[in-house]
């Protein structure tokens, strides 16, 4: 019969579980985990400069692989800087298992050492979360949530353990099972047979394909009913690789920042085909008025969405996968010529990617340069900004899981330890952040991780010495009132990433800017290569945040 | 400020509501999950009475809410809780949920 500590049971658990990374920070109220896992053979600790860096190196393993990946953080400041990677988790429905050191069971509640309401601060960023009473407990939580984290919907979860929990010996008989991948229930049979029947009827429908699908490992499925029935395809923030971005098929993304002939396409839909999307504002701008002749049909794994926005015609609660499976028998082959040339028509009069934005030096020109030095087998992780717009826009994504991006947080301070964990998840492939100098400076620390730990990855900061986004919006919507949103000393990123022992690259004033690009991408390592880019280059088109998805401001067609 | 039964009955007969029952684990979060959830989706909590079932492992919940609420979306949304085992609309018990909340009343 094992006896064992919390804190053994807490990290033999993990081992049993297939874990091989853990990030964190160690602090008084988690050493004895620290102290269980100096002794595992095989799971390997990645000690990360801040807690908020940990949280989110774990989601670039977890988003480039799709497995839960685990963080640790002591308690008190612990606990509080881990909290924006869990609600980035959360929004993005991203498996995590976050286990937090907390003050001991006696102490409890008196405002001790270090004690925050780890509990109750984290109950509305989680999918669930533990206050562990018992190192009984253990033996059934961990396996719990590896499950929840991983399954269904998948999100974030927490265990707050005290220290005297960890300490705690238990005898037992056997180790539970460990929790494996699950397989969804299959989708109801008599909402798939409606849905078919809306497609097949349909004259213009329209695919729209988030996350949800991406969790589900459904790409393949959707790209086939895309093509056995000929139906344009628009993609979220989270759903951009599922179709590779030059597919006949593809209008890109929709939304805020869509091409003005994506969102002028939805409009005339007659059909709206939802899987793993939430209706998000930012994709749907004012909801009343997006795709207002459409019926909808909506997958998604959660029943909570169907309906929660905007009604759906049929509703099919099922993964991604499993409702596409049970439509394709059902969807006749077509053509839809006059649907497709009419989309056509609109992507010739409102052209993508004006010639303009690929002169030398302008963000499409150096994203799409980038990407061609990269490879196909790039992983590209953006922070929150002007950059992660344009790298949505023109970046040529060929598959899944290929972008990772804070879409439902929004978060600056994202984009490095993503990368990283990117980069340890899938230590042979290239990864690059593309990252704004207001963004990077929210996780710099990480700087030093990225070196440590040997990854191969690529800052680029795009650097416009600005809060880019802020102050475009600042030009549209408060008459250039331009407050607080640039910065009025110029920060040498190149000496910074030096500082950290990285090597760096300065594009500014560079007398052959290609070579250096080139340089940089072929060596072998992390690197950061500053860009300039224009305070004043925007994204553009835009849709006014509360407006209707057809009021585009911003680029050259702008009338309205 | 004690509640008069007059009040009771004014707030009982002004907003038309829904009762629900929920068979909950029983811990010590757990109401603050209940609670947690309708502050953040700005569903409408008229009233809660809760006590222990059973062994003490789970525990029984009445909420009354208010019928302007989307019924459908906080049934899902509380179905997505973890810690709720089960969901009941249960109309027929507002009579008794009314004398219950009447009676806390009388106790002022
Ligand atoms: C943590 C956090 N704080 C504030 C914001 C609001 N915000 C959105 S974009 C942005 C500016 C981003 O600047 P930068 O990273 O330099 O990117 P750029 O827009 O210039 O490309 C800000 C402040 C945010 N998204 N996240």
């Amino acid at each position: 019969m094992p006896r064992l500590s919390g804190a053994q049971i807490i990290i033999s658990q993990l081992e049993r579980q297939g874990i091989r990374l853990i990030t964190g920070i160690p602090g008084g109220a988690n050493l004895p985990i620290y102290d269980a896992l100096a002794r595992s053979t095989t799971i390997r600790h990645i000690l990360t400069r801040h807690e908020q860096g940990a949280g989110f190196i774990a989601q670039g393993m977890a988003r480039s692989t799709g497995q839960p990946a685990v963080c640790f953080a002591t308690s008190g400041p612990g606990a509080t800087n881990i909290l924006t990677a869990l609600a980035d988790a959360y929004l993005d429905s991203i498996p995590l298992v976050c286990i937090t050191g907390q003050v001991p069971r006696t102490l409890l509640g008196t405002d001790a050492f270090q004690e925050v309401d780890t509990y109750g601060m984290s109950m509305s960023i989680t999918k669930h979360n533990y206050l562990v009473r018992s190192a009984a407990d253990l033996l059934t939580i961990l396996p719990k949530a590896f499950r929840l984290a991983g399954s269904g919907r998948p999100g974030p979860v927490l265990i707050d353990v005290p220290k005297d929990v960890q300490t705690e010996m238990v005898e037992f008989v056997a180790w539970p099972e460990p929790f494996l991948a699950a397989d969804h229930l299959p989708s109801d049979l008599k909402s798939v047979g409606q849905a078919a029947a809306m497609i097949n009827e349909a004259a213009r429908p329209i695919l729209y394909l988030g996350g949800g699908v991406i969790h589900a490992g459904a790409a393949a499925e959707a790209r086939q009913l895309a093509e056995q029935s000929a139906i344009p395809t628009v993609m979220t923030l989270m759903g951009l690789g599922i179709l590779p971005t030059d597919h006949p098929l593809s209008l890109g993304m929709l939304g805020m920042h869509a091409c003005r002939a994506t969102n002028l396409a939805m409009e005339e839909c007659d059909l709206l085909i939802a899987a793993g999307v939430r209706f998000d504002d930012r994709a749907t701008g004012r909801i009343s008025a997006f795709c207002p002749n459409a019926k909808v049909i909506h997958v998604d794994i959660d029943a909570s969405e169907i309906g929660k926005l905007r009604p759906a015609d049929a509703g099919i609660t099922s993964d991604a996968r499993h409702a596409f499976a049970g439509l394709l028998p059902l969807v006749q082959p077509r053509q839809r010529r006059r649907w497709n040339d009419r989309i056509q028509r609109l992507q010739k009069d409102f052209p993508r990617f004006p010639p303009q934005s690929f002169a030398p030096g302008k963000p499409f020109q150096l994203i799409r340069r980038l990407a061609e030095l990269a490879g196909p087998k790039a992983l590209i992780s953006t922070d929150v900004g002007k950059h992660q717009m344009w790298v949505a826009q023109s970046y040529p994504f060929t598959t899944p899981r290929q972008l990772l991006t804070s879409g439902g947080l929004g978060a600056m301070g994202f984009g490095l330890p993503a990368a990283i964990g990117a980069s340890l998840a899938f230590p042979g492939r290239p990864v690059v952040c593309f990252s704004g100098d207001g963004s990077l400076q929210m996780n710099i620390q990480e700087l030093a991780t990225a070196v440590e730990q040997r990854t191969s990855v690529k800052t680029v900061v795009f650097n416009n010495q600005s809060l880019g986004l802020v102050r475009q919006q600042q030009r549209l919507f408060y008459e250039r009132h331009y407050f607080a949103s640039s910065y009025s000393i110029s920060v040498d990123f190149t000496a910074i990433a030096r500082g950290f022992g990285m090597r760096a690259f300065d594009l500014n004033g560079a007398a052959d800017p290609d070579h250096l690009l080139r340089q940089a991408m072929v060596e072998p390592g992390p690197c950061l290569i500053n860009v300039p880019i224009d305070i004043e280059e925007d994204v553009t088109p835009m849709v006014p945040p509360g407006a209707a998805n057809t009021t585009m401001i911003g680029d050259d067609h702008a009338s309205n | 400020m004690p509640a008069t039964d007059a009040d009771l009955t004014a707030a009982t007969l002004a907003s038309p509501t829904t009762i629900l029952r929920l068979t909950v684990n029983n811990h010590p979060g757990v109401m603050l999950q209940i609670c947690g959830l309708f502050a953040r989706r700005a569903f409408n909590l008229e009233g809660i009475l809760c006590t222990a079932i059973g062994q003490g492992d789970a525990s029984r919940i009445w909420l009354t809410i208010d019928a302007a609420d989307k019924l459908d979306q906080i049934v899902k949304q509380l179905a997505k809780l973890e810690d709720v085992l089960a969901i009941e609309e249960r109309p027929d018990a507002r009579e008794q949920v009314g004398d219950m909340a009447a009676m806390m009343a009388r106790i002022g």
